[in-house]
């Protein structure tokens, strides 16, 4: 097929209510929270102006936007919302009653440390501690791929294996307010990918009642229910790929579970996800011109965590650095990502050397020099065999 | 369709409708919530005036009514409130221990 994108400059946030309109959602109930906020605002604007036929619900809290959501996607509508840092940590209830209730809601998430103290940048606290909720985490290098992951999951969220509802993480500031530029689709192509969306079951529906949000205290079926949307994760990793694989063909830009560069030779790696990959994997070509073995990966989905496939593509390495833009305050047991990383690898027979680098909280930068610095540590690692300091923090004052 | 879940307790964790939802309405009924009492409601037919209050006020719907009049307690469902005793005008409720009960039953 012929693959037709337009061009435009926009910024993050924008990307991302491009994607929202083009899906045309039946319902959005969104509350603005800094710096999600673009994305409720152009999108309501959208509404206002006739371009969605969307019904939009402002609500008062995000607690009220996500049982909204819910309510909306219980009677059989296709349902977004969008949130950052605190208006996720107050949906967080309701995270697993969506989830829970199988219902395949859509939320771009834009990336915000968590208070306190109050910081309005980037870091990956928010969504990490939503890690376990039971949504779908897709994470995005830049505003293109905020984009193309909306779209997407929407059609990961929906597929009859999974309905689950998935989260879109893109970088707060970074990604979500700054200009880059997006290829977008034409609307008749987003409107065929995604489709008609056709609901397991609606309260609305008066010939087919349902009753929903039952108890099960007393005989308890509850552990049969988690084990289900355990099973629903496992049948996400085909359903991503396959999808991600579906949209290269109408998009040109296809997507898998993770991307990686250099890694058939490379002797170490770095693991990253977000919108640090840019920074990294421009270092990494560049060392890699000088003939530097180094290898990176960017780790597009982290739920469901991708260990089968990590752990084949790092057996071989020397050494690998994983880089976290989160802490678990687990004392000195790494980031989120260096946990998951670590684990993965633990049943390969030879497994490579791995450190921790958490950075960039708060959004604090994270400079070419600072790559350096801990490619240098981890060579030096990968060279003498030994690791000095498993979780470093890169760019704290120290 | 009727949901057959008499066998329920031994489905495998796959056979569940996703998310809990149930969709045939109105099984409740097949769900006894009888063994929650701790107190069974005897009535005493020759004390009962057949005003049908008890019927009224029973939350469970466990005063069984034929041709207009109180027959019995449906004990699957009856849960032992004592609100039919309570509000019975003419005393003709008594409220007995259901361990009590259920011996003198198989006596
Ligand atoms: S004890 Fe309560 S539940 Fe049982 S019959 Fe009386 S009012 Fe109904
Ligand atoms: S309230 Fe008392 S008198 Fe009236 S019907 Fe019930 S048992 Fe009989």
């Amino acid at each position: 097929m012929v693959i037709s994108n337009k061009t435009i400059a926009a910024i993050g946030t924008d990307a991302v209510s491009e994607a929202m309109r083009q899906i045309n959602p039946d319902v959005v109930a969104a509350y603005p929270i800094t710096p999600q906020t673009a994305i409720v605002e152009t999108f309501s604007q959208m509404v206002a102006d006739g371009l969605v036929k969307t019904h939009f619900v402002a609500v008062e809290s995000e607690h009220s936007a996500m049982s909204a959501a819910i309510g909306a996607a219980s009677s059989g509508a296709r349902v977004m919302t969008c949130t950052s840092s605190q208006g996720l940590a107050y949906m967080w209830e309701l995270l697993y009653i969506a989830s829970g209730l199988r219902l395949p809601i859509v939320m771009p998430n834009v990336n915000r440390s968590l208070s306190a103290p109050i910081n309005i940048h980037c870091d990956h606290g928010d969504s990490m501690g939503a890690r376990d909720t039971g949504w779908i985490q897709l994470f995005s290098e830049n505003g293109q791929e905020a984009y193309d992951n909306t779209i997407q999951a929407a059609r990961i969220a929906e597929h009859p294996d999974i309905l689950l509802p998935a989260m879109v993480l893109m970088d707060g500031f970074i990604i979500s307010h700054s200009i880059d530029r997006v290829d977008i689709l034409e609307d008749e192509v987003v409107s065929k990918f995604v489709g008609e969306y056709k609901p397991a079951f609606s309260l609305l529906d008066a010939e087919n009642p349902v009753s929903i949000g039952t108890f099960d205290g007393l005989y308890g079926y509850f552990f049969e229910f988690k084990r289900q949307q355990e099973e629903a994760m496992v049948n996400a990793f085909k359903v991503i790929k396959d999808v991600g694989k579906e949209f290269g063909e109408i998009s040109g830009r296809p997507y898998d579970l993770f991307e990686t560069v250099g890694m058939e030779d490379a002797e170490y790696a770095i693991i990253v996800l977000g919108s640090a990959c840019g920074t990294v994997r421009h270092q990494v070509e560049e060392m890699r011109s000088r003939g530097i073995k180094i290898g990176m990966i960017k780790l597009r989905v982290f739920r469901p965590f991708p260990a089968k496939e990590l752990a084949e593509v790092l057996s071989g390495l020397k050494a690998v650095a994983v880089f976290d833009r989160s802490d678990t305050f687990a004392g000195h047991l790494g980031g989120p990502v260096f946990l998951e990383v670590r684990s993965s690898l633990y049943d390969l027979p030879k497994r490579p050397l791995i450190v921790n680098y958490v950075y960039g909280l708060g959004g604090r930068d994270l400079s070419i020099e600072l790559i350096d610095k801990a490619v240098g540590e981890l060579a030096e690692i990968a060279s003498s065999g030994q690791v000095k300091q498993l979780v470093n923090y890169l760019g704290l004052r120290e | 369709m009727t949901w057959e879940i008499k066998d329920i307790q031994k489905w495998d964790w796959k056979k569940h409708p996703a998310g809990a939802v149930i969709k045939d309405p109105g099984n409740s009924c097949q769900f006894k919530t009888g063994g929650w009492r701790t107190f069974r409601p005897i009535r005493d037919d020759k004390i009962c005036n057949q005003c049908l209050i008890c019927y009224v006020f029973c939350p469970d719907s466990a005063i069984i009514v034929k041709d207009e009049k109180v027959v019995g307690v449906d004990y699957n469902f009856c849960k032992g409130c004592g609100i039919c005793a309570a509000e019975c005008p003419v005393d003709a409720i008594e409220m007995v221990d259901e361990s009590k009960a259920k011996k003198k039953q198989v006596e």
